[in-house]
C-alpha cells in the first residue's frame, strides 16, 4: 500500500497539470485519462484518513470508492483487452487497479513511471514520460539486449540473433556494389563539386528525386498505378510520414482505427507526440487475420459512444506482421466504408515491392483509380528503405490527392528533410533503369527463397505460420509451446527465446494481437547459413517447453 | 502537374493542418517571395532583388570542396564495412558512433577546448529546426510556455509552437543596454506568463544571438542559469552560430559556464540542453544535420527515440564523420571561417556607416542588426513596415524587419551578409547609400 501511495504521490503533480491544461485548453475532449486523475485526487486524501483518523466511515467509504473506480476503469477499457498500459496520464490508474484488482502488470519495469524521477528536479513533459515508459516494452528491451550482445558467425557465435527488426539485408550486396562503382560520381558529378548540394533546398524533396521515385513506385505496382510527382512529399523515413499524416488529419484526443495485429512502431508514430489514440480492431486467426469491415464498423460505433472521434483508418498492405495482401474487393469495401463514415484512409505500402508469393499486389492508388470515390480522403505512405534495402538512407514518401494535406505536409517537412547528398545518390541510383529492374527481380527471388526456407524450418519443429506473400516476416503460431494461454504465458516464452534461445523475436502482444502465442520472425536480416542456427535454437527452447509440459 | 478544380474537401483536416502557426504569411517570408519572383544575378539580372534575409554561410565553401577533392574516401559509401558490433548499434536513431564522436570533437574545438562533450549524449536530428521542436515536445506540455528573449529568430514561432501546442512568452529586451538579458527582464517575463496562467517550462536562448549577431556574456549566462535553477525550469541554449563568432575567445558556451563551477554543475546540469547544427558554421544546410546535446539522461533517452522522426542518412553521417574527425582540417576551417566572416562584417558595417546607419555592436553570426529608425516616417510598427516595403520593392533588398523578430522597438532590421559574393554585397550597400542620399536631399529641398 505504501509503495503504491508513493507512486501516486510522485505522479500527482505533472499528470494533474497535464490533464488540467488539456481539459482547460483543448477543444476536443479525449477518452481515457480523466478517470485516473479523479481517482488519484480522491484516493490520496482517503489514504490519509486510513493512516490517521479512522472509524467506521473508512470501513464503508473506502471499499465503495474502490468499487466505483474499478467500474470506471473497466468501462474505459471495454473495447478490448488492453495489451499496453494506457498512456502516461492514466498510468497512476494502473497502480490503483493493481491494488484493487490485482491485474497483472505488463511492463517489465516501472523505473520510468514517474516523470519527476529521484535525481532530476527538472520536469519532463508527459509526452516524454510516456515515451520513456514505452521503452520497457519487449520491442525495445529485445533491441537493447541484441545491441549488447549481437550475433556474429565468427566473432560472437553465441550472441543474440536479431529477428525482431524488419530490415531487408538480402540484397545489400547489390546496393553496395552499385554505390562503390557509381556513388562518388553520383554525388560529386563531373566537376567534383558539391556546391549546389550544400545550400537550402525545398524541404519536401528535390523535384528530380520525386520524378524518379514516382516512376519507381509505378514499377513496383507493375504499371497498374501511376503517380504524379507533384503529389509526393518526401520525408526522412516512413515513421515520420505516418506521424506527419497523424498531425494533418487529426487533433489531440481523436483516434485512428488500426486492425490488429499491427506493426509495433505505429504506437510511437501515431501516439507519442500528437496526443492521438489508436483503437485496435482485432482480426482473428480463423480468418487468417484478414480485415473485417464489420469489426471496423463495431469499433467505430463503440468509439462514438465513448465520445471519441475517429478520424481515419491506418493499415499496412502488405501487412506487417502477418504478411498478407489486401484483396481487391476488400480494398473497395474499405474505400466505401471510409466514404460512408467521412473519415480518412492511410495506407502504409512500404513493403509493396517485397511481395514474394506470386500473388497480385493491389495498391490503394490503383483501387482509387477504378472506383468512383473521393480521393481527398485517401493517403498513401511509402518508403524506399525496405523495398530497396536502403535502411540508413531513410526515405519516406507521402502520396495524396488532397491539396490541403499536401500543403500542410510540405510545410511540416522542414522538420524532417532528407539530406541533399542522399537525395542526389538516390536520383542517380533510381535513374539507372537496368540496376533497378535487376534489383527488383533478384530481391523478390531471394525473399521468396528465404521465406520458404524459414517457414519449412519452423514447420519441421511443428510450428505453423500464416501464409504470407509479402514483406519480410513470418507470423508464427507458437501457442502450443506456452504454458498458460494468455499474455503472461506468451511473455514467458518470449523471455525464454531471448535468454535461452538467444533470438530476439517480436511477441504478438507488442502487435496488439488478441490471441496469445503468436510471434513475428523477421527473416530478411539473415543469411542462408543463419537459418539452421536459428532453427536449432528454437528447437532447444521448444523442447525445454515441452519437457516442462 | 495536373491542374484540377479545388473542390471544398468533404473530409476535415486537423487544426494543425489548418492553422496559421506555420507563420509563412508574415513579412519575413513575404520578402522571400519577392526574391523568388525576381532574384538578383550579377550578369543576368543585376537589378533583381538581393537576398539579404537568408542566414546562409557561403564564404568558406571552397575549403569544403578542397577537402573532398583530397579525400575521396569520404564520399564513397559502402566501402569499409562496419564492424558487426557497430552495425548492430546502428539501428536508425543511435547514429554512427564515429559521427557522434566527430561532432563532439568539432564542438569542443569551436569552444577552444574549454568544454568537454560526451558522444553518448549526442542525439542526431535532421537540422536544428527539428532539434528545437523536439526539445519543446520533451520539456513542455501543450499549453505550457517557454520564455524567449526578443528579438528572436522568426522561425521559432513555428518551430516551438506549431505542432507542440506550447506558447512563447517574450523576454523583452531593449536597446538601452544593447538588448542584453537581465535578471529584471527575466523576472518580468516570468510574471507575465503567470498572469496569463501559463506554466513556464523553460528559457530558450540563442547564443550567439540571431538576429543581434552578438554573443551573450559570461556574466549574463550565469544569471540565466541562476534564474532557471530558482524557478526549477529548463534552459535550452541554441548555439548554432558558435563557430561563426569572429574570434574563439568571444564566445562563451553555457557548457563552459557549467564546467567552470563544478559545485553548481551538479545542481544545474539536468536542466541544460544545447542545440547545434552544421548548417551555419559549416555552410551545409542542405545536409540537414542537427544535434541535441543534453546533460539530462531522461531527455537524451526520450530525444533519441523521438529522433526516429527526424533521421540523418548514413551517407551524410559517414561523409561528415570523415571530415570532422580530421582535426587538422577542422581547426584550419574554423579559423579561416571566423576571419572571413569578420571581414565581411567589417565591410558591411563600414558601408552602412557611410550611409549614416548605425549597427548594434556585433561579434558573431552571418548578419548584422541595423537601426533604421531615423528613416521611419512614423516611429511605430506601421512606419517600420512602410520602410520595409520600400526596401523590398523599391531598393530590391530583402531585409528582415525587426517586428517579425518581435523586437519591442521599431526601426531595427536584420541584414545578412554571408550568403553572397563580396561584389553583390557592395552592390547592395551602394543601393542603400543612394537611397539614404536621396532621402536626405528630399528633406533639404
Amino acid at each position: 500500500m505504501t509503495r503504491t501511495r508513493s507512486y501516486i504521490d510522485r505522479n500527482l503533480d505533472p499528470d494533474e497539470d497535464y490533464r488540467a491544461a488539456a481539459s482547460s485548453k483543448t477543444t476536443s475532449s479525449g477518452g481515457g485519462g480523466g478517470s485516473g486523475g479523479a481517482a488519484m485526487r480522491v484516493i490520496v486524501p482517503l489514504q490519509g484518513i486510513v493512516q490517521g483518523r479512522g472509524g467506521l466511515v473508512l470501513g464503508s467509504v473506502i471499499p465503495c470508492a474502490l468499487f466505483y473506480f474499478l467500474r470506471l476503469y473497466l468501462k474505459r477499457h471495454r473495447s478490448g483487452p488492453s495489451k499496453t498500459p494506457p498512456p502516461s496520464p492514466s498510468s497512476s490508474s494502473d497502480q490503483l487497479t493493481d491494488v484493487s484488482t490485482g491485474v497483472l502488470q505488463r511492463s517489465l519495469s516501472r523505473a520510468y513511471l514517474s516523470p519527476r524521477g529521484s535525481a532530476a528536479p527538472a520536469h519532463v513533459s508527459s509526452r516524454a514520460a510516456s515515451v520513456l515508459k514505452d521503452g520497457d516494452s519487449p520491442y525495445f528491451v529485445g533491441l537493447k539486449r541484441f545491441q549488447e550482445d549481437p550475433y556474429d558467425e565468427l566473432a560472437n557465435p553465441n550472441g543474440i540473433i536479431q529477428l525482431g527488426y524488419a530490415e531487408n539485408k538480402l540484397c545489400l550486396d547489390l546496393v553496395r556494389e552499385w554505390a562503390l562503382a557509381n556513388g562518388r560520381h553520383a554525388i560529386l558529378g563531373d566537376e567534383l563539386s558539391i556546391s549546389w548540394l550544400t545550400t537550402y533546398k525545398p524541404f519536401d524533396g528535390l523535384m528530380k528525386l520525386k520524378l524518379v521515385v514516382a516512376e519507381f513506385m509505378s514499377q513496383i505496382t507493375e504499371g497498374s498505378a501511376s503517380f504524379d510527382p507533384s503529389q509526393l512529399v518526401l520525408t526522412a523515413g516512413s515513421s515520420t510520414a505516418i506521424e506527419m499524416l497523424t498531425f494533418c488529419l487529426s487533433d489531440p484526443g481523436n483516434a485512428f482505427l488500426v486492425p490488429t495485429p499491427y506493426y509495433p512502431g505505429f504506437d510511437g508514430d501515431v501516439k507519442w507526440r500528437s496526443g492521438v489514440e489508436i483503437i485496435p480492431v482485432p482480426c482473428r486467426s480463423a480468418d487468417n487475420f484478414s480485415l473485417s469491415i464489420n469489426a471496423l464498423d463495431r469499433a467505430f460505433y463503440q468509439a462514438k459512444k465513448r465520445g471519441v472521434r475517429v478520424r481515419g483508418i491506418i493499415l499496412s498492405n502488405p501487412s506487417n506482421p502477418v504478411g498478407t495482401l489486401l484483396k481487391r474487393e476488400t480494398l473497395y469495401d474499405l474505400l466505401d466504408f471510409v466514404s460512408e463514415k467521412n473519415i480518412h484512409l492511410v495506407c502504409n505500402e512500404i513493403f509493396a515491392g517485397s511481395s514474394h508469393g506470386g500473388e497480385e499486389f493491389v495498391s490503394v492508388a490503383e483501387a482509387v483509380k477504378s472506383e468512383d470515390c473521393d480521393r481527398s480522403r485517401v493517403h498513401m505512405v511509402y518508403g524506399l528503405s525496405d523495398d530497396m534495402c536502403l535502411t540508413g538512407f531513410n526515405i519516406g514518401v507521402i502520396y495524396s490527392s488532397n491539396n490541403n494535406v499536401l500543403a500542410a505536409s510540405k510545410k511540416l517537412s522542414r522538420f524532417t528533410s532528407i539530406s541533399t547528398l542522399t537525395q542526389q545518390l538516390l536520383i542517380s541510383m533510381l535513374s539507372d533503369a537496368s540496376f533497378v529492374q535487376n534489383f527488383i527481380r533478384v530481391n523478390q527471388k531471394r525473399l521468396q527463397k528465404m521465406y520458404g526456407e524459414f517457414v519449412a524450418g519452423l514447420k519441421k519443429l511443428g510450428i505453423k505460420c500464416t501464409k504470407s506473400t509479402g514483406g519480410f516476416c513470418c507470423w508464427a503460431d507458437m501457442s502450443g509451446l506456452i504454458r498458460s494461454y494468455n499474455e503472461k504465458g506468451e511473455m514467458e516464452l518470449w523471455g525464454k527465446l531471448l535468454n535461452i534461445g538467444k533470438i530476439n523475436v517480436t511477441p504478438g502482444s507488442c502487435c496488439q494481437c488478441i490471441e496469445p502465442g503468436w510471434f513475428r520472425f523477421c527473416f530478411s536480416t539473415l543469411s542462408e547459413d543463419d537459418v539452421p542456427v536459428v532453427m536449432e535454437r528454437i528447437r532447444k527452447v521448444s523442447e525445454s517447453c515441452k519437457s516442462l509440459g | 502537374m495536373a491542374i484540377g478544380i479545388d473542390l471544398v474537401p468533404s473530409v476535415q483536416l486537423s487544426r494543425v493542418a489548418e492553422s496559421e502557426k506555420h507563420g509563412e504569411n508574415s513579412p519575413y517570408f513575404a520578402g522571400w517571395k519577392a526574391y523568388d519572383e525576381d532574384p538578383y544575378h550579377e550578369v543576368e539580372n543585376p537589378s533583381g532583388v538581393i537576398q539579404m534575409g537568408l542566414a546562409e554561410n557561403q564564404v568558406s565553401f571552397d575549403l569544403l570542396e578542397d577537402y573532398l577533392e583530397k579525400h575521396p574516401e569520404a564520399s564513397i559509401w559502402g566501402k569499409g564495412a562496419l564492424g558487426f558490433r557497430e552495425k548492430a548499434l546502428f539501428q536508425d536513431y543511435h547514429g554512427l558512433l564515429s559521427f557522434r564522436k566527430a561532432m563532439t570533437s568539432f564542438m569542443e574545438q569551436i569552444r577552444g577546448g574549454r568544454a568537454k562533450f560526451d558522444s553518448e549524449r549526442i542525439v542526431l536530428t535532421a537540422g536544428a529546426t527539428a532539434a528545437n521542436e523536439l526539445l519543446t515536445f520533451i520539456l513542455a506540455n501543450p499549453g505550457d510556455a517557454l520564455l524567449v528573449p526578443t528579438p528572436y529568430y522568426p522561425g521559432f514561432d513555428r518551430d516551438l509552437r506549431w505542432r507542440t501546442g506550447v506558447r512563447i512568452v517574450p523576454i523583452i529586451c531593449n536597446s538601452s543596454n544593447n538588448f542584453q538579458i537581465t535578471p529584471q527582464v527575466l523576472e518580468a517575463a516570468y510574471e507575465n506568463a503567470e498572469s496569463l496562467n501559463l506554466r513556464v517550462r523553460g528559457v530558450l536562448i540563442t547564443n550567439p544571438s540571431n538576429p543581434l549577431g552578438a554573443t551573450i556574456q559570461r556574466q549574463v549566462l550565469e544569471e540565466i542559469l541562476d534564474f532557471v535553477a530558482r524557478k526549477n525550469i529548463h534552459l535550452v541554449s541554441d548555439e548554432i552560430y558558435s563557430g561563426s563568432a569572429f574570434s574563439s575567445s568571444e564566445f562563451v558556451s553555457v557548457a563552459e559556464v557549467l564546467e567552470s563551477r563544478p559545485d553548481r554543475h551538479h545542481r544545474y546540469r539536468d536542466r541544460v540542453h544545447i542545440v547545434y547544427s552544421l548548417s551555419k558554421d559549416l555552410g551545409l544546410p542542405g545536409f540537414r544535420v542537427g544535434t541535441i546535446y543534453s546533460y539530462n539522461d531522461k531527455v537524451v533517452a526520450t530525444a533519441r527515440r523521438m529522433s526516429s522522426f527526424t533521421l540523418i542518412s548514413s551517407q551524410t553521417q559517414h561523409l561528415l564523420a570523415c571530415m570532422l574527425s580530421d582535426t587538422e582540417f577542422t581547426s584550419r576551417y574554423i579559423e579561416t571561417n571566423r576571419a572571413r566572416l569578420k571581414k565581411r562584417y567589417g565591410i558591411i558595417v563600414e558601408g552602412l556607416e557611410k550611409a549614416g546607419i548605425e549597427c548594434l555592436g556585433g561579434n558573431a553570426g552571418l548578419f548584422c542588426w541595423m537601426n533604421l529608425s531615423p528613416l521611419l516616417e512614423n516611429l511605430d510598427r506601421e512606419g517600420e513596415l512602410e520602410l520595409w516595403k520600400t526596401l523590398v520593392y523599391e531598393l530590391k533588398l530583402n531585409i528582415s524587419p525587426g517586428s517579425s523578430c518581435h523586437c519591442s522597438e521599431p526601426g531595427w532590421f536584420r541584414v545578412c551578409f554571408a550568403n553572397m559574393s563580396e561584389h553583390t554585397l557592395e552592390v547592395a550597400l551602394a543601393r542603400i547609400q543612394k537611397y539614404v542620399e536621396q532621402r536626405m536631399n528630399a528633406v533639404i529641398i
